[in-house]
């Protein structure tokens, strides 16, 4: 079916929808990772964009119960140049097709990607907006032009979880009576950390890989208040992932400014910015982001490099940071911009890239680990 | 860390010949290498027996060896140069294996040398399958179950603990004969006792069979801080039981998720962490059960691959110069990624197109091997192809591989077998089995079928249904197609033939249409980040998208089309004539273009030329490069026959093509008005005619009498050539012949019998010529140029002939208006000259000839064709080097099964080599040792030569006996012996029963096999004979000529020293004799 993909800078593609009729809009942006596309859809960062991939073919291998990051698909829409009809997979379930259509969540193919993706490179990430129904490129580019930007939405209030829920055996357990997983004896292994999870949209690798590092996990809405978290006594507090403007969350930054030094803390992602804002630096938007499976990190402290996954839009000022009490840990050697930072005096670290991959390289796991040291002490 | 200063020079070992398994990607990474490691101010030296290599040019290294690869030669390069490293992964398996040979000897340890790259325990651990085992074990993965056994009672044992089926593998056997899949015990019992029985050493493998798992690879590199990263990953569509070198695969993988892709990379990490490659790239590969997932390692190469070479091409990244780079002791992060040119090399290349990789075979030349592929490699080349799906690169890598197919099938060319031949080949896998899954999808056998039989995944089946839907929908509709429907044939990768055929027009037709629609394919980036980066270096491939990225500059432009895919007759040595080419015009100041489609080559390597285009070497794909670059002119004179073929039609597209024009082309291969120049400039040929049937033929042999040499026109390397003594044989071979070459005359020419065969390099700027070197071939003509061994300066021609040559060569340059390189093949019979053929472009020996005297004649055409004069680059007067070099061919008869191994005037060579010496047997001597023989310098020789040989074979005897030789003869040429007083022992022919020449090659008691004969009498008892040869590897040689040199060969080795010379030192001494050296460079 015909299709319209419109920029608000007024650049148009035509292209066609692969999943029926529809509209759909949000900000543009690429991700040049080669697989896990089941991943990127399902990512609650992802919210409220219309995600292009750079790998031309896409659907490939279907899509399975397994390899999801959160409940639902999160993207607005999914671009991609050559949608795959024939899967080939034993884990394989469902077509990409269909799975997107279950969640009326538009795809859209036959769109030279990469005249999408170099446009977004050189004039930066921006509104976009998808019609079958209108097929005029002039009133789509206005309809693109008149949708919200990213910039100051609170995106972290649509996708955090309206109830706490527990994170066990790979996956969310709900309770009858979530608001008793607020109270100190609501954990039930004392053998594990204790470890709640602020989720400001979490991906659930996140969660399986605190679980398998042993902790035990707790998810809270990301307006949790800071004294209900400390009265349920966990042992680590770990901030998410989670999607947009890291700015208009002040009540979650707040909530993490109170709990600095309270006890072992990790970030990831929004995490990291979430922790940056809280000690008093400035977070900012990259020009198309960072989004993809193969951007090189530098750990400072060991030397390594790490090729890890990463999606944000935004970054930590490097130098809006205190050097007297943050250190920076690591850097992106593409373009220099902050990574990760721990606190010089306080149980503090995080990283702006996603060491739980899912999807992406593994280089990054032991951050897990170093959690969990850090809440030994 | 920065690069280390504790060494200073660096020994790399080059590959050596072009062989199967092992071809110019190895010149690649060489090169590359060399680059790298001169750049950070390494004195680098190189030994490679290959002269037609970019690598072994003199200004590549500082001490540059042509020598043998011998552990022996390199021990005595090692103990002159004093190295104090050798980095031994970046030239194959022969590099590697030469190293480590060295290293166990005990002569780095002597001279101190470091091994560098990759340790010698590291190299056993990858390479030893019984460590690999335990160490793969240590970082729980699996490799397939195996056992080796010598007996029934084992390989019983080792079944059972394996389960069947098992794969049987005979060990020390000549490709891979005698092995098999046993699906039960009875099939066991038979397979293993005919490996035992195959086995030189009578010992099988017992492997779990994992046949029909899918295969992948992944490239990988590792600095000396343990950062690893992965290049890229490979996807084989031929399943596991094909060798990968055999497999059309695809970059990347298409059908893994990243769950499972993830699970392969962290394999490979830890694989290359046990294994201790400390730094530089490796090869892992994998077999996954499509069932589910499981996984086993198949392979590690712990040196830079074939694979590398493609995958290097496939994203842009430069393995084997950053693996140099990193065996210095540079870390990833140190090291700029050339095509952004700002971020680093220690990330991993994504790609936002699809890469395919299909080998090109040549079982046509070798008919008594069967067309079926196994574990065993067999392909002599590849080709690449990009694109932005799938079909658009599958059709553009089968019309790169100019086997005369133009896509995906849909050209006319399809034939209908029968679904029973159909069957049988896709369950076999072969060269074509391709094109017999689009004759399944045609007509209408269900897809999973098509699976059963190949195992090939159903996402590349599904890819090639949609393209065969595709062809059925053009072909639906007759008349011109609209917009929308081409564009989507276009898209889908359909060439201007196929939719001519499909449509029932001509390409023309579809072509003007087409462009008349605005119908063009935009032209893409390779820039190893999808687009993430800003990309400085232009390597392109077309694809039909809307948006191009071609920058096209208003500079001086120029062309070079490459010789795509290698095949037998078409190989490096054209790609190292191109190189030079482009060098050449970017020291005029004159942009280059390169366009070819092979992914081995230096010359598809980003840096080589001021741009790229990675296209298939068709009229239609040339044409649109042409039309977005629009470059002064074309150059086709140094691809090989390949640009040649496309001269006439671009030339008529209004193209310029640059030097000798196309009319010139045709004089030379029009035998008519060939002969006609020939006859104006008096000089003569051998008697012939030409023919356009069978009838015509045997007419013209009788006139010009028998023997007589058959060919096509317009096919090199000799294909469907030969030498033809009877009426009946010319019947059914001219009718091959007719069919190689169609709407092409058949040439019909006297053989001249017992000639010596000459070949001329010369280069003309269209006024005058000057001789860039005089070969004089060991084999006598008859013998494709090809395959013969060759001798610069001649060692017995007079010096009148010599002249007499000279003055044809220019006379016929003069004539044919030759502006650039010209090669001639002459014939000297009883003091008189006959011209055989004139190719009025850059030859085969182009390398050679450049090596031997220094004057790199590539180069200097290129000036010339840009309109400079012979006086202009200076060069006025023929080069004859004092030394002796021999030019030897390196044959493939040990991967082809049953196939005899006499020469003839079709070429079957792979490859060459070249020995350099103060004196002809020293030179041959190096030539051969080169090649692999090893010559001995005592025991016997058997000797048994046809009748025609036997008055010249006397000296041979004579000659071997005073050397100390036991003489074996058979009856015939055992009595003509005794009757000449020359000593000898006669055994059994292998027809006339046991013990025979056969008992005696196996038993040790032969070191050395001359055994001429040709036609059918002796075929079968000669053909035994030489397969024995080869499989007990005892040195052989099918022509009395070759006997005859061998013999002064050994009897040099005996009485001097094999000395090693660097080409540096061999030009110096040149110059010192008061040459004009201002080329050697």
């Amino acid at each position: 079916m015909k299709a319209i993909f419109a920029l608000e800078d007024g650049r148009t593609f035509s292209c066609k929808s692969f999943t029926g009729p529809g509209e759909a809009w949000g900000e543009a942006v690429f991700n040049t990772g080669m697989t896990g596309y089941q991943e990127v859809l399902t990512d609650p960062s992802y919210r409220g964009q219309v995600v292009t991939m750079t790998y031309p073919l896409i659907g490939n291998y279907g899509v399975n119960p397994e390899d999801i990051e959160s409940n639902r698909i999160q993207v607005a829409a999914f671009v991609i140049r050559e949608y795959q009809p024939c899967y080939s997979n034993w884990r394989a379930t469902q077509s990409l097709a269909d799975y997107l259509k279950s969640q009326q969540v538009m795809g859209i193919e036959d769109l030279d990607t990469r005249a999408l993706t170099l446009h977004l490179r050189q004039r930066g990430a921006m509104r976009a907006f998808i019609s079958t129904e209108d097929l005029d490129p002039e009133r789509c580019v206005e309809k693109a032009r008149s949708t919200p930007s990213m910039i100051g939405q609170n995106l972290v209030q649509v996708v955090t979880p309206e109830r706490p829920f527990r994170w066990e055996n790979g996956q969310p357990l709900f309770d009858d009576a979530p608001q008793s997983l607020l109270r100190p004896d609501a954990w039930r292994f004392p053998g594990k950390k204790a470890v709640i999870a602020m989720d400001c949209g979490a991906k659930y690798n996140i969660l399986r890989c605190l679980e398998e590092a042993g902790c035990e996990v707790i998810v809270v809405p990301s307006d949790t208040p800071a004294s209900v978290i400390r009265q349920m006594k966990p042992d680590g507090i770990f901030l998410s992932n989670g999607p947009g403007d890291p700015e208009p969350v002040h009540d979650t930054v707040q909530t993490v400014r109170e709990l600095l030094g309270f006890r072992p803390m990790f970030g990831i992602c929004l995490g990291i910015q979430m922790l940056g804002l809280a000690m008093g630096g400035r977070t900012s938007k990259l020009k198309f982001g960072h989004r993809g499976a193969n951007q090189p990190v530098k750990n400072l402290l060991t030397g390594r490099i790490e090729i890890t996954s990463q999606n944000h839009g935004f970054v930590v000022d490097i130098d809006s940071l205190d050097p007297t009490s943050v250190e920076i840990t690591h850097v992106n050697l593409n373009d220099g911009t902050l990574e990760g930072f721990r606190h010089r005096r306080l149980p503090i670290f995080a990283v702006q890239y996603h060491p739980e991959a899912s999807p992406g390289p593994h280089d990054a796991r032991y951050l897990f680990d170093d959690f969990v040291r850090l809440m030994d002490r | 860390m920065p690069k280390r200063t504790d060494i200073h020079s660096i020994l790399i070992i080059g590959a050596g010949p072009i062989i199967i398994s092992q071809a110019c990607e190895f010149d690649y990474s060489g090169t590359q290498a060399c680059k790298a490691l001169k750049e950070e101010g390494y004195r680098v030296i190189l030994i490679n027996s290959n002269p037609a290599t970019i690598m072994t040019d003199p200004k590549m290294a500082d001490r540059t060896y042509i020598e043998p690869i011998t552990p022996d030669i390199v021990a005595r390069i090692i103990e002159k140069e004093r190295p104090d490293a050798l980095l031994p992964t970046l030239g194959g398996q022969t590099g590697l294996n030469t190293a480590v040979a060295v290293a166990k000897a005990g002569v780095l340890d002597r001279y101190g040398v470091e091994l560098i790259g990759a340790s010698l325990p590291a190299i056993q651990k990858a390479e030893d399958r019984d460590l690999f085992r335990q160490a793969m074990q240590r970082i729980g993965l699996r490799i397939p179950k195996s056992g080796i056994a010598t007996d029934m009672e084992q390989s019983r044992a080792i079944a059972r603990e394996i389960g069947f089926p098992i794969i049987v593998r005979p060990s020390f056997t000549l490709g891979g004969t005698g092995g098999g899949v046993a699906y039960n015990p009875e099939d066991l019992e038979t397979i293993v006792r005919s490996g035992l029985d195959a086995s030189l050493i009578g010992q099988v493998m017992l492997e779990e069979s994992v046949l029909g798992w899918k295969e992948f690879e992944l490239e990988v590199m590792r600095d000396n801080k343990d950062n690893v990263v992965i290049i890229c990953s490979i996807e084989n569509i031929d399943p596991m039981g094909v060798h990968t070198g055999d497999s059309i695969t695809v970059a990347p993988i298409q059908t893994l998720s990243d769950k499972e892709y993830q699970r392969l990379r962290d394999g490979s990490i830890a694989i290359m962490r046990e294994i201790g490659v400390d730094t530089g790239g490796s090869n892992v590969q994998f077999a996954v059960n499509p069932e589910n997932g499981d996984i086993v390692v198949v392979e590690m190469n712990p040196r830079v691959s074939r694979s590398s070479a493609l995958a290097s091409k496939a994203t842009g990244y430069p393995i084997a110069k950053i693996a140099a780079k990193l065996a210095v002791g540079y870390t990833l992060d140190e090291i700029p990624n050339d095509i952004t040119g700002r971020t680093m090399a220690s990330f991993e290349p994504t790609i936002d197109y699809c890469v395919v990789k299909i080998p090109r075979f040549t079982f046509e030349k070798f008919p008594e091997t069967p067309d079926s592929l196994t574990t065993a490699m067999k392909s002599v080349g590849e080709t690449m192809s990009i694109g932005r799906t799938f079909k658009e690169a599958l059709q553009k890598g089968l019309r790169s591989l100019e086997i005369g197919r133009h896509g995906f099938g849909a050209d006319g060319k399809d034939g209908t077998p029968t679904p029973a031949e159909i069957r049988q080949k896709l369950a076999t896998p072969n060269s074509a089995r391709l094109f017999y899954v689009h004759h399944a999808l045609k007509q209408g056998m269900n897809l999973s079928e098509i699976y059963e039989l190949t195992k090939i995944d159903p996402w590349f089946l599904n890819q090639m249904r949609q393209i065969v839907e595709m062809e059925n929908e053009l072909a639906a509709q007759k008349r011109p197609l609209s917009e929308d429907r081409l564009w989507e044939a276009k898209r889908n990768g359909f060439s201007d033939i196929q939719i001519a055929h499909l449509t029932g027009t001509n390409a023309e037709d579809v072509r003007m249409h087409r462009k008349a629609l605005g119908i063009q394919p935009a032209y893409k980036l390779v820039d190893t980040c999808a687009a993430e980066f800003e990309a400085a270096t232009p390597y392109y491939y077309s694809t039909y998208e809307r948006e191009s990225e071609a920058r096209v500059s208003g500079r001086r432009k120029v062309m070079i089309l490459g010789g795509g895919p290698n095949r037998i007759g078409q190989g490096i040595e054209f790609d190292y004539c191109c190189v030079h080419s482009s060098m050449a015009l970017r020291e005029m100041g004159i942009e280059s273009i390169m366009v070819n489609s092979n992914p081995e080559t230096v010359s598809t390597d980003y840096d080589t030329s001021d741009k790229l285009y990675f296209e298939p070497l068709t009229f239609e794909d040339v044409m649109h490069i042409v039309e977005t670059e629009n470059p002064e002119g074309v150059i086709v004179q140094f691809g090989g026959q390949t640009p040649l073929n496309l001269s006439v039609a671009l030339h008529r597209a209004g193209v310029p093509i640059l030097g000798t024009q196309p009319e010139s082309i045709d004089m030379a291969e029009d035998r008519k008005l060939f002969q006609a120049m020939l006859k104006r400039l008096g000089l003569q040929q051998p008697a012939n005619g030409t023919a356009e049937s069978v009838e015509e033929a045997l007419a013209v042999a009788e006139v010009i009498g028998y023997p007589v040499v058959v060919r096509p026109s317009y096919v090199l390397g000799g294909r469907a050539m030969k030498i033809v003594y009877e009426r009946s044989e010319l019947e059914g071979f001219t009718r091959l012949a007719i069919a190689a070459s169609p709407g092409h005359p058949v040439l019909i020419d006297h053989f001249l019998e017992d000639a010596i065969e000459v070949d001329v390099d010369a280069i003309s700027d269209g006024s005058r010529t000057v001789i860039g070197g005089i070969m004089e071939h060991i084999e006598e003509a008859g013998i494709h140029s090809g395959d013969s061994a060759c001798v610069l300066p001649p060692f017995s021609l007079k010096p009148a002939m010599i002249e007499e040559i000279t003055r044809a060569t220019k006379a016929m340059a003069k004539e044919l208006r030759v502006v650039g390189l010209m090669n001639v093949q002459y014939a000297v019979k009883a003091d008189r000259l006959y011209v055989l053929e004139v190719n009025p472009r850059a030859s085969r020996t182009v390398p050679f000839v450049s090596k031997a005297t220094g004057v790199p004649l590539a180069k200097l055409a290129t000036r010339l064709m840009m309109g400079q004069s012979l006086d202009e680059v200076g060069l006025t007067t023929e080069m004859v080097p004092k030394h002796v070099s021999v030019k030897e061919a390196v044959l493939p008869f040990n991967r082809f099964p049953d196939v005899d191994t006499l020469l003839g005037p079709e070429m079957k060579s792979t490859g060459e080599v070249m020995g350099i010496s103060d004196e002809f047997g020293l030179a041959f001597a190096k030539a051969q040792l080169g090649s692999g023989q090893k010559l001995p310098l005592a025991g016997n020789v058997f000797i048994s030569v046809k009748d025609r040989d036997k008055q010249a074979a006397l000296d041979l005897g004579r000659h071997f006996e005073r050397m100390g030789f036991g003489i074996v003869t058979t009856h015939g040429t055992g009595e003509w012996f005794s009757r000449h007083g020359i000593p000898n022992r006669v055994v059994n022919k292998v027809s006339m029963g046991r013990p025979h020449v056969v008992d005696a090659i196996k038993n040790g008691e032969i070191h050395l096999i001359v055994n001429t004969g040709f036609g059918n009498q002796t075929k079968r008892d000669g053909y035994y004979l030489r397969r024995a040869a080869l499989k007990y590897a005892v040195p052989y040689t099918t022509t009395l000529a070759g006997a005859i040199a061998i013999a002064r060969g050994i009897e040099s080795l005996k009485t001097k020293t094999l000395e090693v010379t660097a080409l540096q030192d061999y030009y110096a001494q040149s110059t010192e004799s008061g040459k004009d050296r201002r080329f050697i460079e």
